[in-house]
């Protein structure tokens, strides 16, 4: 089993898509990864060997801020948005979209599911 | 897009003359803007500008960690009343 960043990778996948599942390298960062350390992108994750898996965690940790690390940093920047009262600290404050969509309608990604208002009866 | 770096940090010309003003003087006396789309430059730190958002002046006092930004972002134009049925607001 291939651990790189505190992550499992899984064993039957492409080692492409394999590096995905690390938080902060997604298909483009995976690629440069694998191009970089002159890797088969094609290979399955559980044909690396001990030696193959050490060189690409040493590569990710030189090169790029990856799970924790990089949780730690959005959220300190989102909390810098909020602690200066910006305007856009205060949309991430509310819930609600920080980049100008519109809020009569959707924006159900940041405010959530529906909730309904009770109409009257009679 | 971001700004062209080449121009520098757009600033209102009257209220940078304004800030350096103040600077030369050392007075913390605020300053009234209506030009909310000025940039935030490391100049106007411990300055207080009192920025227009339509109807009254905010008081914003410029910390360190303001700069970078636009003077509007820091005097909200729109006020939220909340919704009657609302139960529990999402954070403060």
């Amino acid at each position: 089993m291939a651990r790189i960043a505190g992550v499992d990778l899984p064993s039957g996948k492409r080692i492409e898509i394999a590096l995905t599942y690390i938080f902060g390298i997604g298909r483009s960062r995976s690629r440069k990864v694998l191009l970089d350390t002159g890797f088969d992108r094609n290979r399955k994750t559980k044909d690396l060997t001990e030696d193959e898996v050490l060189k690409l965690r040493d590569y990710i940790e030189k090169n790029f801020k990856v799970e924790g690390e990089l949780r730690t940093e959005v959220s300190l920047n989102l909390k810098r948005l909020m602690d200066i009262g910006c305007y856009r600290g205060l949309r991430h404050r509310r819930g609600l979209p920080v980049r100008g969509q519109r809020t009569s309608t959707n924006a159900r990604t940041r405010k959530g599911k529906k909730q309904a208002i009770g109409g009257k009866r009679k | 897009m971001s700004r062209s770096l080449k121009k520098g940090p757009y600033i209102d010309k009257k209220l940078y003359k304004k800030v350096l003003k103040m600077i030369s003087e050392g007075s913390k006396r605020p300053i009234k803007t209506w030009s909310r789309s000025s940039t935030i430059i490391p100049d106007m730190i411990g300055l207080t500008l009192n920025v227009y958002n339509g109807k009254v002046f905010i008081p914003v006092f410029i910390s360190e960690a303001l700069v970078g930004h636009k003077l509007g972002e820091f005097s909200p134009t729109r006020t939220f009343r909340s919704h009657s049925g609302t139960k529990k607001g999402k954070g403060k």
